[in-house]
């Protein structure tokens, strides 16, 4: 994985910023509320919810434990539509690759859907490096990238903005990189779009080279999924001659049959929709399969690795590779909700990517190693998961191997961590968690959820504490927080239960 | 060696551990959600499509011609795209212009069409969701993408299935699929729904009753 965000402190420098900054914590905690509660509603709806996840968790393990085999089928699938395939072993290689595809094409401007694969490995400055344009034509990744600004939240990425910042970057910057914004551009969210859209338009109707993610890929037909709601997806994915799309090894789905699972789950659990606006599948290239003269002529996928086999040899970390980036997760953490993602030092913010980054980019940052502690473990994250990822057990076991090391895959080598013992990740880690003792509020919140979730909680303690807690369990988490309690009995002058 | 094998390599050493038997996925989950008939499913299709800010129309098959024309009537339509298959009679009544789908035609043609009238490939009620999958009478994507004005005429009942794994089951991934639950929208700004960003603004769905054909789905 290409290096966290340029000059990033480590999370409890990030997070103290972000705390201390009451616009974005506005912004942060109206939309992640919003979205939470109408997740609530759209999952109540499915009967069978439990089921579904159930359904879905086990379709993921089950390819990750094959995934060699899957990802051979794949590929013979993909090629016998008419497309072409790639493997990046790193982030390097498939920006190699990406641009040199791109160069063939004659073109020096592409356009984007948003993908966090492509984020991931710095894709767009790997391209203008090489004089090509990258144009994101998601809205918030648009605002993100006039803004000259880093994403927040997987599903959301401008999540840190309101209109009124939306405006004046429209006014600014829009004009720089193509048709400017109206005159007189209000700060009404219809009027924002509408602007979109006439300087994404042009850009559209133009661009002969598309680049994309996918959210899954089936392996028995060599399809291709993406999810989406604006149309800048199918804008992307069918007007443009060549289509590039870069996707993470583990977004596997072995059959067609398990679209069922996840088209229910996914919608529902990211934007709280019965379904997204847009869905499209592809599978190779027009002239390689039905729908004469459709879409792109020339596909090409680039599998991507970056960390992921060695985040499959971890037996407790690989449940990660499950993830099918829902952001539900980011949603209900009560350390997301005062930090903002940006302190997460990644493209992957909030709850699970505490759990990745750390182990597809290693711990050796500062930033990678307090990640695992940047979480009150209240459990709240896992319940929402679709596909069941224990994050928190994950969580867990990373502070462990921070703390007192031990064997870990990297590149594909196995490798000896040492204990964290005086080394910079140890007082990261420190800080981190002093981080969440100086700020009651986060720690309130998770300690309420930690009473709801208390069932969930570790029986041992990483790190030092182990060995105590080997002989012992910990004591369970009371069903109501001392400070709640105090403050309900006043003072446990009257009696409470 | 190449990246390909390196990767393949790590991902078997990686997976040393695991067993070779290998359980089978439980899918206990539902085919479909709650027990309605063939008309309560065709009202779920339309409640949940006018739900996710589609204008639902229903008449009968001899009304069509006159429902589309009335249609492209009101929103003074003056070119109407129009797939290769697309049964010739509906659009029979209509003032518009009728402008071809064909290969040649450039992104900037089709983005001054008006409006587009397509047939489509399954339609979902549980998610309030048309799917097009290419066919003659729905033609390329990209038609029912750039113009602002989509019209989808869905044949109920035998058009109409009630959840995703039924859909899913009818559709053939070697053609490329487009599912559509609503118009555009997105929610990026303060989490405001504004519709149309980049696809259609408008979507209309007009489901016509077929009834002739019911016994395809019975
Ligand atoms: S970890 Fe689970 S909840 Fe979080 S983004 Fe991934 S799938 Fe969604």
């Amino acid at each position: 994985m290409s290096g966290t965000f340029v000059g990033m402190p480590a999370f409890p420098e990030a997070a103290h910023e972000a705390v201390n900054n009451r616009t974005l914590r506005g912004n942060l905690r109206h939309a992640t509320h919003t979205i939470r509660a109408k997740r609530e509603k759209a999952v109540s709806e499915v009967s069978d919810w439990a089921e579904l996840r159930e359904a879905g968790k086990q379709i993921k393990d089950h390819t990750l434990r094959h995934l060699d085999r899957y990802l051979v089928q794949l590929e013979e699938s993909v090629v016998a539509a008419g497309g072409t395939v790639h493997w990046a072993a790193d982030a390097d290689e498939a920006n190699e690759i990406v641009t040199k595809l791109v160069q063939m094409t004659g073109e020096s401007e592409v356009v984007k859907v948003k993908s966090m694969a492509t984020q991931e490995i710095g894709l767009n400055e790997a391209l203008e490096a090489e004089g090509i344009r990258a144009y994101e034509t998601d809205l918030a990744e648009l605002i993100v990238q006039l803004g000259k600004d880093r994403p927040s939240h997987i599903l959301v990425p401008a999540i840190h903005r309101n209109r009124g910042e939306i405006r004046d970057i429209f006014a600014r910057e829009m004009s720089e990189w193509g048709r400017p914004a109206p005159e007189g551009l209000t700060d009404t969210p219809a009027e924002l779009a509408e602007a979109a859209r006439l300087h994404l338009r042009e850009k559209f109707l133009r661009a002969k080279v598309g680049i994309s993610g996918a959210n899954f890929m089936v392996a028995d037909t060599g399809t291709l999924v993406v999810v989406e709601s604006e149309g800048n997806g199918r804008m992307c994915l069918t007007l443009p001659e060549t289509l590039i799309s870069v996707v993470g090894i583990e977004k596997i789905v072995p059959t067609w049959q398990d679209l069922e699972v996840f088209l229910q789950t996914l919608p529902r659990s990211s934007t709280a929709e019965r379904m997204n606006p847009y869905t499209s599948t592809w599978t190779g290239t027009r002239d390689g399969r039905a729908g004469e003269g459709d879409g792109p002529q020339n596909f090409h996928l680039v599998l991507l690795d970056n960390g992921r086999s060695d985040t499959l040899a971890d037996e407790v970390g690989r449940q990660a590779l499950r993830c099918i980036r829902c952001s539900a997760c980011l949603n209900v953490c009560p350390v997301y909700e005062r930090a903002g993602g940006h302190a997460y030092g990644s493209v992957y913010p909030g709850p699970i990517g505490a759990i990745l980054s750390p182990q597809l980019r290693g711990t050796a940052s500062e930033i990678d190693a307090s990640l695992p502690y940047a979480s009150s473990l209240c459990g709240a994250c896992y319940e929402v998961c679709p596909v069941a990822i224990d994050i928190p057990e994950v969580l867990v076991h990373l502070r462990e191997r921070i703390v007192e090391g031990g064997p870990v895959v990297r590149e594909g080598n196995k490798v000896v961590l040492k204990p964290a013992k005086g080394h910079a990740a140890e007082r990261a880690a420190m800080r981190a968690a002093r981080w969440a003792f100086a700020h009651p509020g986060a720690l309130r919140t998770g300690q309420r959820l930690a009473s709801r979730t208390r069932r969930l909680h570790p029986r041992s303690l990483p790190g030092p504490g182990k060995a105590w807690s080997g002989t012992r369990d910990l004591p369970a988490v009371p069903a109501e927080p001392f400070r709640d309690w105090w403050q309900r009995t006043n003072g446990g002058k009257e009696s409470g239960k | 060696m190449s990246s390909r094998e390196r990767i393949l390599g790590r991902v078997r050493r990686a997976l040393a551990d695991v067993p070779s038997e290998d359980t089978p996925i439980e899918r206990a989950y539902l085919r479909e959600h709650g027990d309605r008939s063939v008309e309560e499913t065709v009202e779920l299709l339309a409640e949940n499509l006018a739900d996710y800010r589609a204008i639902v129309h229903r008449c009968t098959a001899a009304d069509l011609p006159a429902t589309l024309a009335g249609m492209l009537a009101a929103r003074g339509a003056k070119t109407v795209l129009v797939p290769p298959g697309l049964e010739r009679s509906w659009l029979a009544e209509a003032d518009t212009e009728q402008v071809p789908d064909r290969v040649e035609s450039t992104p900037h043609e089709l983005d001054r069409i008006d409006s587009v009238v397509t047939a489509c490939a399954v339609a979902v009620a549980e998610t309030g969701t048309i799917v097009l999958d290419g066919g003659p009478d729905q033609g390329r994507r990209r038609i029912t993408l750039v113009p602002d004005h989509h019209i989808c005429v869905v044949r109920v009942p035998d058009q109409v299935v009630s959840s995703v794994p039924q859909a899913l089951e009818r559709l053939d991934p070697a053609r490329p699929l487009t599912w559509i639950s609503g118009p555009s929208a997105t929610s990026d700004i303060e989490l405001d729904r504004v519709e149309g960003v980049h696809g259609p603004r408008t979507l209309e769905v007009v489901l016509v009753d077929t009834q002739a054909s019911a016994e395809v789905n019975s």
